[in-house]
């Protein structure tokens, strides 16, 4: 299958490339112009976990939303691979903050996770297969015959994860996915998505405003500016290993970089 | 589970409840007289009466045999309606104003205008049975579709499913609970609909027994039709409901009675 071959050899087919990408609505003063995020240029590579870091509001969900194609860009250039993106498409999973509003409640966890292969319409008997592989995945074997309003918010999403990794996609756009749940949970369900990526050599776009958890995970972190006018204030690279420590010097270093770096940003809009 | 008063326990209350209804009854017979209000046994008696030359249980399944024709007939027609204007946008943007305008007229008031445009016959009535139905289940399907979360159906897309795939597996199953409770509650202003249509043109029905009744001065059958009236909606509604509960249980239609208007 070619979306099999697509997602496994990590080649440029699945590198992001985003040139010069606006995204501005017409302000009520005519003839101005309000730009969420403005001139965006990031290249991401296949294979890659990249991490959009900024404040709630600065316009990273946008810049997801316009990936994965669910809102239209102004301006600029969007392509995966050498493909010019502006609608939805399988080879990019969304993983939705929301759980409870994106899993379909009607659906045990086991259709669920079946539903784009349905949509494929893939025979019962593959699509049982792929399923399997994937609940055992993300660790929710025995509960295929459940539904979501029976499982815990962890839960929900490591279904969630299962659901889209069963079409194989070669992108996985995650929007705040541990945002909703506790302490606890949220560094589990960390791990295990680094864990995951490690074994399934997706490229990851993660969303977050928690730094910790972007130093966590991120091969490469991009800090967003307050918007409007968002764009990319810097990228960090975070040259260590996983599973990472948090208590490594390190580690902290990097965080108070970041910490810094938002610091001073805030104090140049907040106190001008 | 824990002890509770015996207040508590339906088996009590409710048969408790009925006991002093019909007391009440039965003195309010006795203070205002058979004529005005028959007691419990003249009522029994008058039903006894319409029992043995079969005409309530000929009334009732007629009533009945309208209601549910014009109900079914009705929310079929409207389940898809309601969808389509839900799910497009340049229809909804026509069709709302006008939908919020008619579904303020009561059926009631369209039955002279139905007789004429459908006859005196069977039609008239199903139809207007139609119309009670039509608009109350297109709103609540139409609410339901507007309600789906974005994020089910963005999901269902960057899954790869097409438009008709995302409103097959999608928005209907997501609107189930909706449409349910429009047909449910359909089912009461349906029999509201039809005694006020059989009153004014029928030659059997319920509503033409209470209304035909009053030319022999029959108190005792009227409190009849009523009564028989009372149990006909509350035993299909629970029958709906139950049957709601039993097969629709995964899309999120639960126990709860709607409330009528």
């Amino acid at each position: 299958m070619s979306a099999n071959a697509s997602a496994n050899a990590h080649t440029a087919s699945n590198t992001i490339t985003i040139e010069r990408l606006n995204k501005s609505y017409a302000d009520l003063k005519p003839g101005s112009i309000h730009y969420i995020i403005k001139d965006i240029d990031l290249v991401i590579k296949g294979g890659e976990f990249f991490v959009l870091l900024g404040p709630s509001g600065c316009g990273k969900s946008t810049l997801l939303n316009i990936i994965a194609g669910f809102v239209s860009k102004s301006g600029g250039n969007l392509r995966v691979g050498d493909e010019e993106i502006s609608k939805p498409g399988r080879e990019r999973a969304v993983v939705f903050q929301q759980a409870d509003s994106s899993l379909f409640p009607w659906l045990t966890v086991r259709q669920n996770v079946e539903f784009g292969l349905k949509m494929k319409k893939m025979p019962k008997e593959q699509r049982r297969a792929i399923s399997d592989k994937f609940i055992r995945l993300v660790g929710l074997f025995g509960h295929e015959n459940k539904f979501p309003r029976e499982l815990s918010g962890g839960m929900k999403q490591r279904v969630q994860l299962a659901r889209v990794l069963a079409n194989d996609p070669s992108i996985l756009l995650m929007d705040e996915p541990f945002g909703a749940l506790d302490a606890m949970t949220r560094r589990t369900m960390q791990k295990e998505l680094s864990h995951i990526w490690q074994e399934t050599n997706k490229t990851v776009i993660f969303v977050t405003h928690d730094i910790q958890e972007a130093l966590l995970l991120g091969g490469r972190i991009a800090v967003m500016s307050h918007g409007p006018n968002a764009h990319i204030s810097d990228i960090y690279d975070v040259p260590m290993g996983y599973p990472r420590d948090a208590s490594l010097p390190e580690f902290q270093a990097l965080h108070r970089t970041i910490q810094s770096h938002f610091d001073a940003e805030l104090e140049g809009t907040m106190y001008p | 589970m824990k002890p509770t008063s015996i207040l508590h326990r339906k088996w009590f209350t409710v048969p408790l409840l009925w006991v002093f209804a019909i007391v009440a009854w039965q003195i309010g017979a006795w203070i205002y007289g058979p004529e005005i209000i028959p007691g419990p046994v003249a009522t029994w008696k008058g039903a006894q009466e319409l029992l043995e030359d079969g005409s309530l249980v000929k009334y009732i399944g007629v009533s009945f045999y309208r209601v549910f024709l014009g109900w079914a007939l009705g929310s079929l027609l409207a389940i898809p309606i309601g969808l389509i204007i839900g799910r497009v946008t340049a229809i909804r943007v026509f069709a709302e104003p006008f939908l919020n305008f008619i579904r303020f007229i009561p059926p009631i008031a369209f039955i002279t205008l139905f007789l004429v445009w459908f006859g005196i016959g069977e039609q008239s009535k199903i139809a207007l049975i139609m119309y009670a139905t039509l608009f109350i289940v297109m709103m609540n399907t139409l609410t339901g579709v507007l309600s789906v979360e974005e994020d089910k159906i963005r999901s269902a897309r960057s899954m790869g499913a097409s438009e008709w795939q995302i409103l097959v597996h999608v928005v209907i199953p997501a609107t189930t609970p909706y449409i349910f409770t429009g047909i449910r509650l359909a089912m009461g202003t349906s029999y509201m609909a039809i005694i006020g249509a059989e009153m004014i043109a029928a030659n059997e029905g319920v509503g033409f027994l209470i209304w035909n009744s009053r030319l022999f001065f029959r108190t005792d059958w009227i409190f009849v039709g009523l009564i028989s009236l009372g149990l006909m909606g509350f035993l299909t509604d629970r029958l709906v409901g139950w049957i709601g509960r039993k097969t629709l249980y995964r899309y999120g239609v639960i126990s709860s009675a709607p409330v009528r208007r």
